[in-house]
């Protein structure tokens, strides 16, 4: 594939070094170097997560019950997700295999209430700017502030959307960010009918307002199709968890993988299973690791999550409206498979309207206020995983706990750690339709990040393994005399030099 | 000593002016500046008493002259130490937002383990059992410790909360630009 050709530049030192540092309106740590020659030639480009802090690793030793409120610190944005994925592997831990009724429905409704806030964040807050300013616009006005100036009917219903999400959260897990609703075997508290009714009276307005954005997408693409079609296009594979009967589920769930033509790879693969068909590789130039389906490698195995994935990987959504847009964005691409960056945008407000309608089923349900919080208790156990569709695509879990309750293993694979490559092929992408041979400009390094935007990546979530090993190490002896040399390149390679 | 509160002299422009807020994210979570926008619909009165300088919600990427930093996350590698120090020197006010910057918070839990080990261990690949440890020099070098950022410049302000709530800020914040000195009743502490 020509974009990983511009992974590793063969003679890195002799080009010039231009960087996007930090990459803005994501949530996290990011940068971006892009490696030209004198002609403007683009050589290498590079997505770097520069920041780790060691979750994995600190987690071990800690109390499983304590897991699902520490790890969601991994992220502000989607803590929900961190919470029920912890929460999931440890109701298996304690012994509990499957919730009561009223505890799923509940832990369902807070997850689509995090789907809906964490995406409204995301569109509205995050992305807007870019879509209706103009990817070249002002930088200085090229933010949140700058869309409530110009359209501040949309950045309005922005906002009050995302509001309505961080209060279905918040009436399910105590509070907006870091709650503590879901404990191993259930959940801690009952959704009270004020909560409720307050919630129902604002829903139908949200999925109106939502269905206006998606709406506003849609003629924004009819104005240069061309362009929203094949911007930052890479074909990929695509992975989700679909129900039973090949609906998105973004609870539970298997795991089903397509390559980029739409032809299934693998499907009910149980998601403790996730060892079978995935495996993560490192490079030396992210913090990020690399997963790719392990049966094509990892040159070509890598794949896609997230919104434009999910749509794609499913059969179906359960909802009727969003069902019905799903139906009309998947029209854009006449029967096969869409690969176009900026088509992320648009899923994902479908999958807005989608969590937004399960949130109106769930508070119609009559038994949602019910008080069956815990299930009953059975055999303990000493490993498990625990797997969810986060905002931003498949969020894996997995842990080990001792007999005496304390974590002895912890693995994490983060949405956007599955979207490392793909984001890293867009830019490429993006690097060759735009940037290469042309002056640099501001508006041209904004494209890439127009690009990483899109995947609305969470780079404090895929920030939680931890390390750094010294890039020189000198030996000195007692008078300062250096006596060994050991350095690390650009091309990681090591070099020791002994002086004299 | 008294913490300062924002010096604007009266009778002139300075006091329609509107102030300039940078905001910053080393390593947390994100969540504090998530409480920002939990100020939800008062976004629009706020952006008419302020206006935004370097933030991770903008696309301005270096900090220029402001009145006021708010600082979220803890001192976990070298850029952080960078972001930190050219927010301390170009803010009048810098507050720590959050339990991460206050005192370090949960990135600080890593703070009994050995970089190096740990690092081995996160990156070593199972089955080929060497680990493969990230080493560009494009990559900010570690900390062996992370840090509350009182630890490396000098603070004005602290907000405790993991996060605080957006009402929290809200009430701080409009205190701070309204010159007086900010108070939080009991009810806007919030430790869990
Ligand atoms: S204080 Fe809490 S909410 Fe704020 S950055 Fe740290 S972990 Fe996140």
């Amino acid at each position: 594939m020509f974009a990983a050709s511009l992974e590793t530049a063969s003679e890195p030192r002799k080009l010039r070094r231009v960087a996007i540092d930090p990459v803005t309106r994501v949530e996290g740590h990011g940068k971006v170097t892009i490696l030209l020659d004198e002609a403007n030639k683009v050589h290498q480009v590079r997505l770097h997560i520069v920041e780790v802090r060691g979750f994995e690793k600190f987690i071990e030793g800690r109390p499983y019950w304590e897991v699902p409120v520490s790890v969601q610190r991994l992220c502000g944005i989607c803590p929900v997700s961190h919470h029920l994925a912890a929460a999931k592997a440890m109701d298996q831990i304690a012994g509990y295999d499957l919730l009561t009724p009223t505890a799923e429905k509940l832990r369902r409704l807070m997850h689509y209430g995090q789907m809906v806030q964490s995406h409204a964040v995301h569109f509205y807050h995050l992305a807007s700017p870019d879509l209706l300013l103009g990817f070249d616009s002002e930088p200085t006005r090229r933010n949140i502030v700058g869309v409530l100036e110009d359209f501040p009917q949309i950045a309005t219903e922005g906002v009050l959307v995302r509001r309505f999400g961080q209060e279905v959260i918040r009436a399910t897990a105590g509070k907006r960010v870091h709650g503590t609703g879901a404990v191993p075997g259930g959940m801690n508290k009952a959704l009270s009918r004020d909560d409720r009714e307050m919630l129902r009276a604002d829903v139908d307005q949200v999925i109106d307002w939502t269905v206006g954005a998606i709406r506003m997408v849609e003629r924004l693409h009819e104005t240069k199709p061309a362009f929203y079609n094949h911007f930052g296009e890479v074909a990929g594979n695509m992975l989700g968890l679909v129900n039973a009967s090949g609906a998105a589920d973004y609870y539970n769930g298997t795991l089903r993988a397509r390559d980029a033509a739409g032809t299934i790879i693998f499907d009910r693969v149980k998601d403790a299973s996730y060892r079978d068909v995935l495996e993560e590789e490192v490079k030396s130039w992210s913090y990020m690791k690399f997963p790719h389906i392990k049966a094509i490698g990892s040159e070509e195995g890598w794949y896609r999550v997230g919104p434009l994935a999910r749509i794609q990987v499913c059969d179906l959504l359960t909802s009727e409206r969003a069902e019905a847009e799903r139906q009309r964005l998947l029209a854009v691409g006449g029967g096969k498979p869409l690969h176009g960056t900026l088509f992320y945008h648009w899923a994902r407000l479908v999958e807005l309207l989608h969590a937004a309608e399960l949130i109106r089923n769930l508070l119609d349900d009559p038994t949602i206020c019910a008080t069956d919080l815990m299930a009953d208790k059975g055999e303990r156990r000493f490993h498990a995983v625990g797997v969810i569709e986060a905002p931003r695509g498949t969020l894996f879990h997995e842990y080990k706990v001792g007999e005496d309750d304390l974590v002895t293993y912890c693995n994490l694979i983060v949405s956007t750690t599955n979207n490392n490559q793909a984001m890293n092929e867009a830019i490429r992408k993006v690097a060759v339709q735009y940037l290469d041979g042309h002056e640099i400009t501001e508006p041209l390094l904004n494209h890439i990040e127009v690009a990483i935007r899109a995947y609305d990546p969470c780079l404090s979530c895929a920030t939680h393994a931890l390390g750094l090993m010294p890039l020189q190490v000198e030996l000195v002896d007692a008078d300062g005399i250096v006596l060994s040399d050991v350095r690390r390149g650009m091309d990681g390679g090591v070099s020791c030099s002994v002086p004299g | 000593m008294q913490a300062p509160t924002l010096d604007r002299s009266p009778d002139t422009a300075e006091t329609t002016r509107k102030l300039r807020v940078a905001t910053a994210s080393l390593s947390g979570c994100f969540g504090c500046h998530m409480s920002l926008l939990d100020i939800d619909a008062r976004i629009t009165e706020l952006v008419k008493l302020v206006e935004f300088d370097r933030s991770p919600i903008t696309d301005i990427k270096t900090c220029g002259p402001c009145d006021i930093g708010l600082v979220e996350g803890a001192v976990a590698n070298s850029e952080n130490v960078h972001v930190l120090r050219e927010l301390r020197a170009n803010c009048q006010i810098l507050i720590a937002l959050g339990a991460c910057a206050v005192n370090g918070g949960l990135p600080a839990q890593r703070n009994h383990l050995d970089v190096g080990e740990m690092l081995e261990d996160v990156y070593r690949d199972i089955d080929e059992g060497l680990p493969c440890v990230p080493d560009d020099p494009e990559l900010p070098l570690l900390l062996d410790r992370v840090r509350p950022v009182n630890e490396v410049v000098r603070v004005d302000y602290f907000i405790p909360g993991c996060p605080p709530s957006g009402d929290t800020l809200w009430k701080y914040l409009t205190d701070l630009i309204g010159g007086r000195m900010p108070r939080l009743d009991y009810d806007l502490f919030r430790y869990d």
